[in-house]
This record gives C-alpha cells, sequence and structure tokens, in this order.
C-alpha cells in the first residue's frame, strides 16, 4: 500500500463494504437471497454505489484514481462472487428439486392404448410385402363370383370331374343377367387371375390375397371361411424355370436365405404342366406350401390371350395357416374367434 | 391308390426288388407325381407273438367278460393269460403276445394282473397282428402247427411293401399297377415285362350277345364264354396282395376279376351264363324311375341319366360302370361265366355316381377313365390267372366286342412343336430328346418334321391316357420325365415395378389410423341365418346359399353388424367389457338383381363396447382428417336398427357411405350385449376410391394472433354444426381456428337449450389486428348465430 492508501478512509470503507458483502454472499442461503444481496450491494442505492458518490468529494487526481480503482475491484469480486453463488446455489435447488421430483416409471397406470391386427392380416401384409419386393403388384375381386369366373374360363366346363374337389357353395343370386344357379361363392383366389388378363395388358405380375369359401365342416386345420395368395406372371418368353426361380426367390425372402424350394409334379386343371411346391427347412424337413404351374392355354384365351404370344405362370397357397404355423396355433378355429384374449397375443 | 412292391416288380421286373429299402423309390415316384404319402408293411410278423397251444380254460367267478386260460409254448411250460375271447378249445394252437411285445397298434404287452393274478401275454386276433379285419375271436392256426416258434413262420407269412400313393385326377392309368410300373419303369430305364400273349379260343362258339342301345354312353362291350370253371379259394399270393392293396379275398373268380382290375385298371365282371336271362346283354338308359336293386341289397331309383346294363330280356342288371345287380354275382355252382369288360363314356359315370351317392371301385375309375383298347389284354390275363385254379377252364369262341360310334380312336396324335417344349419350359431339349423321353411310357413319336419354327412331333397319345388331348398335355409328359428338378432356376426380367395401389395403401394407412385409435381387428362370421337379420332390424332380403354346410348359416351377410355384436357378447362373457374393435370385410347386400353380380363391397365396421355415439363421432372426425375423407352427417335419417336419438347416416352427394352413432339398445338386447355399443360403419369401396386432395401450403402470419370467446345458448333443435358454420361464414377470412370447447346444461340454462362455448382464433396475414376489427368480427357472428335462436350468453 502507498502512503496515499493509508491515508484514505474511503479506501477503508470499501474494504469494509466488500469483505461484508462477501462475507453475506458466501452464507446466502437461495437465490432469492443472492438475489437481495445484489441489489444490496450493486444497485443504485447500494452500499458500494454510495461509496462511489463519495469519490467526488476526494480532492487529487491520484485520490480518485486510487480510491475509483479500488471501487472498481471490489465491485469485480462482489460481483464474481454473486455468480458462483447463484450458479452453486440454482443447482443445489435444482438437485432437491429433482430429487423430489424421483418417479417410479413402472407404477403403470394405463395400459398401452394400440390395438392389434389379425393374424390373417399380419401374414397378408408381410406377403403382400415379400412379393412387392420381388416386382408384383397385387389385385382383388369380388368373393361372390360368377360360375365362368371360377370353373369356366379356370379350363373346368360344366362336367369337368375336379369341379367336385371344390365343395362349391352356390347362392340363389338370380336375375336377368345372372343365370340360375350360377352365382357361387369363389372358392379359390384363381377368379382374379381371369378378370386380371382381361383388364391389363401383359406384362402382368400380380398377386390375388383374398377371402375364398368351401363347402367344408370346420376342424383345427379347416374352415369354410379362410385365405388364399394367388400369383400370377404372364410375359413374352416366360417359362417354368422362372416359375421355378420365382418360387425359390420368394421362399428366401419370406422364410429366409437357408430355405430351399422345389417343385413335383401335381395337377390342376388350369395350369399345365402343374406342381406341388415344397419348402425345405434348413433343417432338412419339408413343408408342402402350395400349388402352381404354367398358365394352361385355355386360360391364357379365356383370359383373352394368345398363347402364341404370351406365357405365364401361376401359385397359390394358404394365408391361414402361414399365420397358424408362424405362431403354433393349434386350432385354426382361435383364429376366428374374436376373443381379445386372443387377439391381444399377436 | 394302394401299390404292392412285389406286384410292380413283377410287371417291371428290377424295378422294385424284394428286400431293398423301398424309400428311394418312393422319391423316385414322387418327383414323377407319383406321390408316396405312405410306406406300409402288410402282414409284417410282429416280433415276440409265438405260436402256443390251449391246455384248458376256466371261468372266473368274479371275472364276467374274460376268462383264464392256461398254453404251453412248446418249452413244456404252463403259461397262464387272461382272455377276453372265448372261441378256443383245449388243442387249439394260438397266437400269444409274449411280455415285451410291442403290438401293430402300439400297445405294449405287459403282465397285467386282473383280480391279483398276473397275465403272461395276450392271445391274439387276426386283426390285432394286422392279417385282416377279422376281430370275432382269437386266430386258431392249424392244429399241426408246430408250438414256440413265431406264428409269421408258422403261417408262412410273407410280407408285402405298399406304397400308398395319393394320385392326381390326370393320372387315369395308375388305377392299375401297370399305369405306376410304366411310368416308373420307364423314367429308371427298366424294361416292363411282357403282356400276356393275345387269346387262342380252344373250344366251340358260345357266346353272351350284346346290343348297346345307348352307343353314345357306352363306348364298347365285350363277352367272352368259358366253361370249365370251378369256384374255389384263390392262390395265397393272389389273396395276399388283395389284401394288401386294400380287398377282400372272396373265390377265385372274384379276386380274378379284382386282380385283373388293380393290375390293369380294367374293371369286368364274371355273369354266370346258365342264369343270364337270354344269354346276353341290352345296354341302354334308364327309364326315369326305374328300380333296381344293386348286389349291396339297397333298392336303386334311376333316372334316364343313368345307364343300365340289362340282360337279353331287357331285365336290369347293374347300373353301368358302377354295381352289379343284386344277382349278379356268380355262386359256388357256376362252371361256365360270361366274362363282361366295357368302356363307358366317362362323365355320365360320374354323374350317375354322384346322384345315386356309390362309390365303387370300379365307379372311380371309369370316372377318371380306363384305356378302351385294354381290353383285350384284360380278358387274357382273366384267363391266365383263372387257369391257376381251374385247370379244365374252356375259352369259347364267339367273342362279341361291340363297339359304337363314340368309341375315341385308337390313333390318337398330337402335334407337339419342340419350340413350344422349351418356350414352355425353359429347356433346350432336341426333338430325339424329346422322343426319347416320352415313347417309353406310350407317346411313340410317329413322324419328325420341319415346321416354320423348328421340328414338330407327331406323337401317339396313348390309349389309356384319356387324359391326354393336346400339345400341352404332351409337354407336360416331357417335363415329368425331364425332371422337374433339372428344369432349373431363372428370374423373370420384369420391367413392372411392385407397389401397392392408391387404394391398397390407403386401406393399410386406415388400418394403422384404427390400431393407433386403439381398436383391434376381428374377422367374423360371412354367413347368417335368416333370424340374425331381423335381430339387428335389417330387411330380410338377403343372398342365401343353397346348399349350405349349417341350415342356420345360410344368408350372406349384408352387414357385419351380427358378427361384432356376437364378438362383444362373447367377450362381455369372458370379463372383458369394453372392447374396442374394427373389422374390414366384404358384405352382400342383393341389390335389386339387375346386374350380374351382387353389389358386394367392402366394408368397415367399428364397434366400441361400452362407449357412446360421441366415441363414435369423434373416431369419424378421426377417420376422416387422417384419411382426407368427407361425408355429410344427417342426423335427420336414422340407419336401421340405430339408436333413433343418437344415430346419423353419413353420405356422400346423395349416396350412403356409411352409419354412425349407437346401436339401437333393441339390438343390443337381442345379442345380449349389456353395454352400450358406439358404432361407425363405411362403405370403404366409395370412400378409399376418392384420392384425398393433397394439402397445399398456405403461409403461416408472424403478426400476432386475437382469441375471441362466445358462449351461446342455443335451442336444442339447432344442431352445433350449423351454429358452426353460422360462426365460419360470419368470421370469414379472420378466422384461422374455431373450437367447441365447452357444452353446458343445466343451472342457469333454461331447459331445451344448451350452452355452446367457442374459442375463435382470429389472425390476418399482413398486420395486427386492432380492437376495431376484432369488435366487427364478435358483433357480426354474435347477430349471425342469434338469428338460428341463439343468445349471447353475458
Amino acid at each position: 500500500m502507498s502512503d496515499i492508501d493509508r491515508d484514505l478512509p474511503l479506501l477503508d470503507d470499501v474494504a469494509t463494504a466488500r469483505d461484508a458483502g462477501l462475507a453475506r454472499i458466501l452464507t446466502a442461503a437461495s437465490v432469492d437471497e443472492v438475489a437481495a444481496i445484489d441489489a444490496d450491494l450493486l444497485g443504485k442505492k447500494g452500499s458500494l454505489a454510495l461509496l462511489k458518490t463519495r469519490l467526488g468529494t476526494l480532492s487529487t487526481v491520484d485520490e480518485k484514481k486510487a480510491a475509483g480503482q479500488a471501487l472498481n475491484a471490489a465491485t469485480q469480486s462482489v460481483t464474481e462472487a454473486l455468480a458462483t453463488r447463484r450458479i452453486d446455489l440454482a443447482r443445489a435447488e435444482r438437485a432437491v428439486q429433482l430429487e423430489q421430483e424421483r418417479l417410479d416409471l413402472t407404477e403403470e397406470l394405463t395400459q398401452p392404448r394400440r390395438g392389434h391386427s389379425h393374424l390373417v392380416t399380419q401374414a397378408w401384409q408381410r406377403l403382400e410385402d415379400v412379393f412387392i419386393g420381388l416386382g408384383f403388384q397385387v389385385a382383388e375381386g369380388p368373393e361372390v363370383e360368377t360360375d365362368f369366373y371360377n370353373f369356366e374360363a379356370l379350363n373346368m366346363p360344366r362336367s369337368h370331374p375336379a369341379r367336385s374337389g371344390f365343395d362349391t357353395l352356390f347362392t340363389d343370386y338370380s336375375g336377368p343377367l345372372a343365370e340360375d344357379g350360377t352365382v357361387l361363392l369363389r372358392t379359390h383366389t384363381s377368379p382374379v387371375q381371369i378378370r386380371v388378363m382381361q383388364t391389363i395388358e401383359p406384362p402382368i405380375y400380380m398377386v390375388m390375397p383374398g377371402r375364398v369359401f368351401r363347402r367344408d365342416t370346420p376342424d383345427a386345420t379347416h374352415m369354410p371361411v379362410f385365405h388364399q395368395i394367388e400369383g400370377l406372371v404372364i410375359d413374352r418368353g416366360i417359362t417354368m424355370a422362372h416359375l421355378a426361380g420365382t418360387i425359390d426367390a420368394f421362399t428366401k425372402a419370406f422364410f429366409g436365405g437357408a430355405f430351399t424350394s422345389r417343385l413335383r409334379p401335381n395337377y390342376f386343371p388350369f395350369t399345365e404342366p402343374s406342381a406341388e411346391f415344397d419348402i425345405q427347412r434348413p433343417d432338412g424337413s419339408w413343408i408342402e406350401l402350395g400349388g402352381c404351374g404354367m398358365v394352361h392355354p385355355n386360360v391364357l384365351r379365356a383370359g383373352g390371350l394368345d398363347p402364341e404370344e404370351w406365357s405365364g405362370f401361376a401359385f397359390g397357397f394358404g394365408i391361414d395357416r402361414m399365420a397358424r404355423e408362424r405362431h403354433g396355433i393349434d386350432d385354426i378355429r382361435d383364429m376366428y374367434s374374436n376373443d381379445i384374449r386372443f387377439i391381444e397375443q399377436f | 391308390m394302394k401299390f404292392v412292391l412285389s406286384w410292380l416288380d413283377d410287371l417291371a421286373p428290377g424295378l422294385a426288388p424284394a428286400g431293398v429299402d423301398p424309400r428311394p423309390l418312393a422319391e423316385r415316384m414322387t418327383a414323377l407325381g407319383l406321390q408316396v404319402e405312405e410306406i406300409l408293411h402288410v402282414g409284417s410278423t410282429v416280433d415276440g407273438v409265438i405260436t402256443a397251444r390251449v391246455l384248458r380254460t376256466e371261468r372266473h367267478p368274479d371275472a364276467a367278460k374274460v376268462h383264464r386260460v392256461w398254453v404251453d409254448a412248446g418249452d413244456g411250460v404252463e403259461r397262464h393269460v387272461w382272455c377276453g375271447a372265448f372261441n378256443m378249445a383245449p388243442g387249439d394252437v394260438i397266437p400269444l403276445a409274449t411280455p415285451g411285445t410291442t403290438m401293430p397298434d402300439g400297445r405294449a404287452i405287459e403282465p397285467r394282473p386282473i383280480l391279483g393274478i398276473d397275465s403272461q401275454g395276450m392271445l391274439c386276433s387276426a386283426r390285432e397282428l394286422g392279417l385282416g379285419d377279422d376281430h370275432s375271436g382269437i386266430l386258431i392256426l392249424p392244429p399241426d402247427t408246430a408250438l414256440g416258434v413265431p406264428y409269421g413262420d408258422a403261417l408262412g407269412l410273407e410280407s408285402e411293401v405298399v406304397f400308398d400313393v395319393d394320385l392326381t385326377r390326370n393320372r387315369p392309368d395308375c388305377w392299375g399297377h401297370l399305369g405306376a410300373a410304366r411310368d416308373v419303369a420307364a423314367h429308371l430305364g427298366v424294361a416292363l415285362a411282357p403282356a400276356t400273349p393275345a387269346l387262342v379260343a380252344a373250344g366251340d362258339a358260345r357266346s353272351a350277345s350284346v346290343e348297346i342301345v345307348a352307343g353314345d354312353r357306352c363306348h364298347r362291350f365285350t363277352t367272352l364264354v368259358l366253361s370249365g370253371v370251378r369256384v374255389t379259394s384263390s392262390p395265397d399270393w393272389m389273396a395276399r396282395r388283395l389284401a394288401a392293396a386294400g380287398m377282400r379275398s372272396i373265390n377265385n373268380v372274384v379276386d380274378v376279376s379284382n386282380y385283373v382290375m388293380l393290375e390293369l385298371n380294367q374293371p369286368n365282371h364274371a355273369y354266370d351264363l346258365e342264369t343270364l336271362g337270354g344269354h346276353g346283354f341290352r345296354i341302354r338308359l334308364a327309364a326315369d324311375g326305374e328300380q333296381m336293386t344293386t348286389l349291396d341289397g339297397v333298392v336303386r331309383t334311376c333316372t334316364a341319366d343313368d345307364l343300365l346294363i340289362c340282360d337279353a330280356h331287357d331285365v336290369p342288371i347293374g347300373i353301368a360302370g358302377i354295381m352289379g345287380g343284386l344277382d349278379s354275382e356268380i355262386t359256388d355252382a357256376t362252371t361256365v361265366v360270361a366274362v363282361e369288360i366295357a368302356a363307358f363314356e366317362q362323365t355320365c359315370i360320374t354323374r350317375s355316381m354322384n346322384r345315386l351317392g356309390l362309390r365303387s371301385e370300379a365307379s372311380g375309375r371309369f370316372e377318371r377313365g380306363v384305356d378302351p383298347y385294354g381290353i383285350d389284354r384284360a380278358h387274357a390275363r382273366i384267363v391266365e390267372l383263372l387257369r391257376l385254379t381251374c385247370p379244365e377252364l374252356v375259352v369259347h369262341a364267339g367273342s362279341v366286342d361291340a363297339r359304337s360310334g363314340a368309341l375315341a380312336s385308337a390313333d390318337r396324335s398330337a402335334q407337339v412343336r419342340v419350340s413350344q417344349v422349351n418356350r414352355i419350359l425353359g429347356t433346350s431339349l432336341d426333338a430325339s430328346t424329346i422322343s426319347s423321353l416320352i415313347a417309353p411310357i406310350g407317346y411313340a413319336t410317329a413322324s419328325v418334321v420341319a415346321g416354320p419354327t423348328g421340328d414338330v412331333l407327331t406323337v401317339a397319345l396313348p390309349s389309356w391316357r384319356t387324359d391326354s388331348h393336346e400339345e400341352i398335355d404332351v409337354v407336360e409328359e416331357i417335363a415329368r420325365h425331364h425332371g422337374y428338378e433339372t428344369i432349373g432356376l431363372a428370374v423373370p426380367n420384369s420391367t413392372m415395378h411392385g407397389r401397392l395401389s392408391p387404394v391398397q395403401l390407403r386401406r393399410r394407412q386406415l388400418r394403422e389410423v384404427l390400431l393407433g385409435a386403439g381398436l383391434s381387428e376381428a374377422i367374423t362370421a360371412s354367413f347368417l341365418h335368416e333370424d340374425d337379420l331381423a335381430a339387428v332390424g335389417l330387411p330380410a332380403d338377403a343372398i342365401r346359399i343353397t346348399n349350405p354346410l349349417q341350415a342356420d348359416e345360410d344368408v350372406l351377410r349384408p352387414t357385419m353388424r351380427v358378427g361384432m355384436l356376437r364378438a362383444i357378447a362373447f367377450n362381455e362373457s369372458h370379463r372383458r367389457p369394453g372392447v374396442q374393435l374394427f373389422e374390414i370385410g366384404h358384405v352382400y347386400p342383393p341389390g335389386d338383381r339387375s346386374t350380374e353380380l351382387p353389389p358386394e363391397y367392402e366394408g368397415l365396421s367399428i364397434a366400441l363396447a361400452g362407449a357412446d355415439a360421441r366415441a363414435a363421432m369423434a373416431l369419424w372426425r378421426e377417420i376422416a382428417k387422417a384419411m382426407g375423407l368427407g361425408a355429410r352427417v344427417d342426423q335427420s335419417r336414422v340407419p336401421t336398427g340405430m339408436h333413433p336419438t343418437r344415430s346419423a347416416t353419413l353420405s356422400l352427394g346423395k349416396d350412403v357411405v356409411g352409419a354412425v352413432g349407437e346401436i339401437h339398445p333393441d339390438v343390443c338386447d337381442a345379442f345380449a350385449v349389456s353395454e352400450r355399443v358406439a358404432w361407425l360403419e363405411l362403405d370403404l369401396s366409395r370412400l378409399l376410391a376418392v384420392e384425398p386432395k393433397i394439402a397445399q401450403w398456405r403461409a403461416t402470419s408472424r403478426f400476432p394472433s386475437t382469441d375471441l370467446d362466445l358462449a351461446f345458448v342455443v335451442p336444442d333443435g339447432v344442431a352445433a354444426e350449423k351454429v358452426d358454420k353460422g360462426i365460419r361464414q360470419a368470421a370469414g377470412s379472420l378466422l384461422v381456428d374455431l373450437s367447441l370447447f365447452d357444452v353446458f346444461r343445466g343451472t342457469g340454462i333454461e331447459p331445451g337449450s344448451r350452452s355452446l362455448a367457442y374459442r375463435l382464433r382470429l389472425q390476418a396475414a399482413d398486420r395486427t389486428l386492432t380492437d376495431v376489427e376484432v369488435t366487427a368480427v364478435k358483433d357480426k357472428t354474435v347477430a349471425t348465430v342469434s338469428k338460428m335462436g341463439a343468445v349471447l350468453r353475458g
């Protein structure tokens, strides 16, 4: 300290005010108290402000300078202490608040709100998505069908013995355009093939999912109302190798890369050559999945296409079974019970 | 069809040798389309079953249904068994299943005590040993049978391996062993055994005459007279093969008939010539209502579509291709038979079979198609086999072969283009490869000529392949014998892009909205009962199923309400009230029946159990907003079956596209639903077809907005919707948002009215609104709404 310092009472007052302020700041108990101290020290009528007014009473420039510097230093240290204290206190207060707000997140009073879609829909959409990925589009058709679309156009004329294998349900719908006994519940999704051929110019790459009906007594594996998905490809130069390749691509896309497929001869009136397709699981076991084949020339003709110009293949299988096997459901009837306890499981 | 392997091996020596693992052959057959469902070992002996002699039997006073039997199994040890059959006597030799034996049905034989007395095994019936159907008593073996030896050895049993094959409709030839043998032999490069040599008649001329009246239905009818017939039993091997193939041995004549049917797929019948009226046949259509008794003793009433085989006096003796008459069978006294083999039109057999509900071994074969030119070989084979038991057999000259003009040509053929074969199969086979693939199965290539697109083969269509008619049928045979597994894999070079259609995308979006709103998906019954319609308050007019599986499920649903209410009732009754369900599915109203098909459409139904009409309305608004749908809510038109004061029709123009509100309490009662049910149904075929408008961007104002709260007392008769519209109209373009935030009835509001409180948010795009502007909007709004009978609340 210089002589001047020692001789100036103002300097002492500044030091006293500063120290008193710092002491108060250190013991301030809340952010609000810090704000009050802030006003007391640095406000317009605060102690340091009042000391500042006394600068004018000093006589020499040196004195003014010395006192001014002391005041500034005091103000700065008080301001810093205030800020530090404010932050410390705010942290502590937030910490208390956070602790008080503690929640047990497992005290759940509300159940998930989202509903559950039907297993058939889930399987249906998964299948659609895989086929879309393979370049297919999706077509649909009526469930109440004419004999023509369900049978005749599919190379099953009136007397065809294969018709008896379908256990068809017939309706009483008739009128000027609907001959008695010719309107039925479609027994397969294949009528949509004909409708697609009649309305869309090839190339056709379509899958046709839908509800089908058979006069079948319900049991653990059969329902009179069930769902199929059917595929139809018509283009120039389509061969049976394309059928086998498409079935295999589907197998890998839907079931997994380690699954393989095979075709073996079978019979369907609407395809020739016809095949059954089997899927082999990675463990070597086989699943008989569905039927397929090259679209019969008569079916192409019924769809208005020239079999010499176009060729194609078709395949089809059950959707319900996909859901049943995926989820290990013993009895297919449970899928149609509309029991919310069943629906909510999936 | 059951194929006996030893039989197949007779027809194609080396095809299925005894003692060779049959599984590889089964796989080859399956790969050819003859799917082997099961491999059976028929007549295999059961290990642990030995022969024993009955020493004595004794009843036990406390056992009514069983008695005690002591037997000697040749080792001098007396064994005691309990037995439930009483057909044995001391001295009889019987099969004894010793403890530790596993019976063919899986039963394990254990010393099982009855009344505290152990049984040292079980005496067996024929059926228990897999030796046939006889379960009437214990199998009694010949008295001189050695004791203590396996019963199979004692009986000289030989087991047969049998393939149970699921035959497809395009393989009529495989209803005889020869067909399968031919197919598999060709595939494996094995030669067929030579056919039976053609018949040589040795006896004098004796005929059974034939008159085909219905030539379009009976294509060929042949008779051959044989004398020196002696009715006796068949050789063991034949009886065994018949049994293995699933037929019972009757006597040598019937057995030969069946054997030839199973071997050559030629149903045939032997008549006693002496008792055959007029010694001849007449094949004609039945008269409507004509009756005859078939050999199963049932009186059948025929129609003019049934074909009858009559004797020469026109007395019916059989329904053609289906079943013989009651007295048509030979007897033990028969010595002269007329063997008849015929070919009939396939579809009429099918119709008769279905109409009469009569399915027989013969009718099933005729339905699928038998070879009209395999008849001669069958006659020769019958004679050959019958000679084994009838050494005196005489084949008489004078056989009759009547043919009608409808008989298919023996020389059917098809033109097969090599280019077409490869175009369909994706192969690059040449004419000679194709020929060699199918020649062994009877598709012989007669000629190959060069056509504009390459070689064209003229290929014979074998008479036994009645399913084969045209080029594509031959392509399939080529594919089968080339091997489906060798065709290879290719992926089409598609120019198409996989995607869902806009409607399908919207349907998926709708499902997401519904799931997000907490609804779960149901699939309810498509078939209803007539009473269900009345129960949901709908008219009885509906499409019926004419041949329903259940009499009470004969109506096609015109609504999903029945199924949904049943689902709610079911869940309610299982302590799950309050279920929130939706269903997306087709419904089938009958329409006016003027169209080719009924006006079926895809509908959405939503049922919220325990919720009221407001919940249904809120859901409709949510769906409409999410999907960009619009429809008029018209509460003046109450949909049938719905709550009269809480429901509205949804309409688009003049068309009804839905209903919203609550199910009528009467309807809930009818389905035993105790909860209130909020209901929403939409015609998705209509609503999803409308492409929603794509929202266009509008700048949000950067100037402050002002809220104006207005509460009106509005008479109940004035719909809030109307007030809403009035406010929008009056407030004009400054109104950026309008919400109804409170509805109040009660203290301070006169009955018959309610208070509707609205918040109007006003904002201009280019300026801060002044008090004057806000007041102007308020005044205009109040004036407009007041005209509806509403009063601004102070």
